[in-house]
């Protein structure tokens, strides 16, 4: 299949990203895709336990958001959301931690890595149900509207949850209530592990149905760090001005399988060699060298993130496991988990 | 006291509680402009205006995510899913995330919602409009549920529900919508998790929920006069939390445990408390625990059918007076 992406020529002004917003751009993506490479060797050596779903490839959606959104945005995401989380700047020990069960954990344990949420940095929450979150984005989205804290909600899920009934419920609902909310497809072209244009009925699963909502059909790049942060600044700026949602399709490519028991075999071959010549962090490096960023300034982020990594994995290794009082905590509001006196 | 009837009194206690915090906002299908197919909600568009009060899609799995996600950012909404058999189409959305959310974000999240919907019979509606569905609920860690079967009850319970931090599913009895009761005059705020004991007896304690509360008391009288048998009659109000304090002990004094379900029999909400009372005070107990509920089927339509399925007060007389002596 076509896996290329058509860009238009805009009428709108580019929006100037200039040399430290890229610089960020960067950083974001390195620590995601070596905190995230961090995460699969320690599940090789049986660290992590559980399933996870790693977001290799596709950091630079997660980076182009992060940047882009204000600090009381609020993101939420799918069970691969490890990169989602990081963005918005929730402490990669607290993720790492939460992903081996220690109590240094974003969630002391209690979540995992599919429900990893730091509510204080904006990230509302990984939910492992497909779907489930994107009428509670719309829910968020309606408190800020309500409240008119101009604050926006972005969610991100993948291009299988465009076949299920609650990304059709939440679109029609925040249309209709034009609530600021960004809806962001992550079309790495696999539901799991079944290529996503043998089971959808349009090429585009998200972007072709678009127009069923009344909303503009918005294809971007989602290997380009450049590419994401611009669509995501101007859909975030007129949600927050109150010109209603936005359902963006980003175009990318998971370069590991599934989840970890999912070697991806189905792939046909040279998919992923043709994917990984367009790795989004090698990509970005180019340009930056191209723009005149110099070679030791990248290799200085290079050497920073991966010290930042070997960091918060020394820290999470660290920590102990979970008390097991815990697990009678927090079922209720009073710190309990009595349902009876 | 003012006489209000169980639909007047559900929004008397959402008018309470959105008149005393802006937070407070309530959505759902033809809840606004049309006041509800119970006409439970009539007058809240006109009092608290189209900000606060909206009409949805019919997306039961958009309204309560939207709630969920609303609950999540400072704001304490209601929503209302019409037929309580419309919970199964956003049932992820109650027993997935709204009642763990808390619960595995270790307390970062908090869900202060309530989930209001119409349960069960007495309506003719069949089996996806008529079907009792509290035992679903208590199924579920994470989600407080509460069935009142008194006008003031409605209220009180309601407000109780909005001001509690924690998810609510609060089921209203359909049938029980036109019937009228005492509700206290200003405002009126009820707790949750406890029982009340409705009726004082000797020989047997009769645990009911909802619309039972009311047969249970009908046959308590018919009982007495007939049989002679006198009966306690307790009404559960909420079966998270359960008040396993006042049943209990309502038990140990008559030695006798009936309870009346309008759910169906398996895993029925009775199934638990019988289970609680075996382990804690069976030494109290002087015969066999009965169960009067729903059988195991799904609810028949046509109106003898329907009041055939259900415990009637008959039916209620009939089984205690047979096996309670």
């Amino acid at each position: 299949m076509d896996t290329s992406v058509k860009r238009k020529k805009s009428a709108e002004p580019e929006i100037d990203i200039g040399r430290e917003t890229r610089l960020e751009l960067y950083r974001q993506q390195l620590e995601l895709r070596y905190c995230e490479k961090r995460a699969y060797d320690l599940f090789l050596q049986n660290l992590i336990k559980g399933t996870s779903h790693l977001s290799l490839g596709q950091e630079a959606i997660a980076a182009g958001f992060g940047v882009a959104m204000r600090p009381d945005d609020w993101t939420f995401c799918t069970y691969r959301g490890h990169a989602h989380t990081l963005a918005r700047g929730a402490s990669m020990e607290g993720v790492l931690g939460e992903l081996m069960g220690r109590e240094c954990g974003l969630l002391g344990g209690k979540g995992g890595s599919m429900h990893l949420t730091d509510v204080e940095h904006g990230a509302m929450g990984s939910y492992a149900i497909i779907g489930a979150h994107l009428p509670v984005a719309a829910g968020a989205a309606w408190s800020a509207q309500y409240r008119g804290t101009e604050q926006v909600a972005v969610c991100f899920f993948g291009d299988g949850t465009t076949n299920i009934g609650a990304f059709h419920e939440a679109l029609n609902f925040s249309v209709v209530w034009k609530l600021p909310v960004v809806f962001v497809c992550e079309n790495n072209l696999y539901m799991e592990y079944t290529p996503i244009h043998t089971v959808t009925a349009v090429e585009h699963p998200a972007a072709d149905r678009a127009g069923a909502y009344g909303l503009e059909k918005v294809v971007v790049d989602g290997n380009d760090a450049d590419e994401v942060y611009k669509t995501a600044t101007k859909y975030i700026t007129r949600a927050r001005r109150g010109g209603g949602p936005a359902l963006i399709e980003a175009m990318t490519y998971r370069h590991s399988g599934h989840s970890r028991a999912d070697p991806a075999k189905y792939r046909p071959e040279g998919e992923l060699e043709k994917w990984l010549e367009r790795d989004p962090i090698n990509f970005y490096r180019n340009r930056l060298l191209k723009l005149g960023i110099a070679e030791a300034t990248l290799k200085d982020m290079e050497a920073s993130a991966m010290a930042k990594v070997d960091k918060a994995t020394e820290t999470a290794k660290a920590s102990p496991v979970p008390s097991l009082d815990a697990i009678e905590k927090n079922v209720w509001a009073d710190g309990g988990a009595a349902w009876r006196n | 006291m003012a006489e209000l009837t169980y639909r007047d009194a559900v929004a008397a206690g959402i008018a309470q509680e959105m008149a005393r915090d802006e937070s407070v906002v309530f959505l759902g299908e033809d809840v606004a402009a049309a006041g509800g197919v119970f006409k439970a909600t009539v007058g809240l568009l006109e009092q608290f205006g189209p900000k606060r009060v909206r009409d949805c899609p019919i997306s039961e799995q958009a309204i309560l995510g939207a709630a969920m996600g609303a609950a999540m950012t400072g704001l304490k909404p209601i929503a209302e899913i019409m037929f309580s058999d419309f919970l199964a189409v956003c049932w992820d959305i109650v027993a997935n995330e709204i009642a763990k959310t808390r619960y595995m974000t270790n307390g970062q999240i908090a869900l202060p919602l309530v989930i209001r919907t119409a349960n069960g019979a007495g309506s003719r509606f069949g089996a996806q409009h008529s079907q009792s569905v509290e035992n679903w609920a208590m199924a579920v860690p994470g989600i407080k549920v509460v069935a009142p079967a008194f006008p003031a009850d409605v209220k009180g319970l309601l407000a109780a529900a909005v001001r509690d931090p924690d998810p609510v599913l609060f089921f209203e009895q359909k049938s029980l919508y036109p019937m009228k009761g005492e509700v206290p005059d200003g405002e009126h705020v009820d707790e949750l998790g406890k029982a009340r004991v409705l009726r004082q007896g000797k020989d047997c304690t009769i645990v009911a929920l909802a619309a039972m509360v009311h047969r249970s008391l009908d046959a308590a009288e018919i009982l007495e006069k007939e049989h002679g048998i006198s009966c306690t009659v307790v009404d559960v109000r909420s079966l998270v939390p359960l008040d396993t304090r006042t049943i209990l002990s309502e038990i140990a004094k008559t030695g006798r445990l009936v309870t009346v379900e309008e759910n169906p029999r398996l895993c029925g909400w009775g199934a638990e408390i019988a289970s609680i009372a075996a382990d804690e005070c069976f030494w109290d107990l002087d015969g066999p625990i009965l169960r009067i509920t729903t059988p195991h089927l799904p609810l028949p339509s046509a109106d003898q059918l329907e009041d055939a399925t259900v415990p009637s007060v008959e039916r209620i007389v009939r089984e205690l007076s047979e096996k309670i002596d």
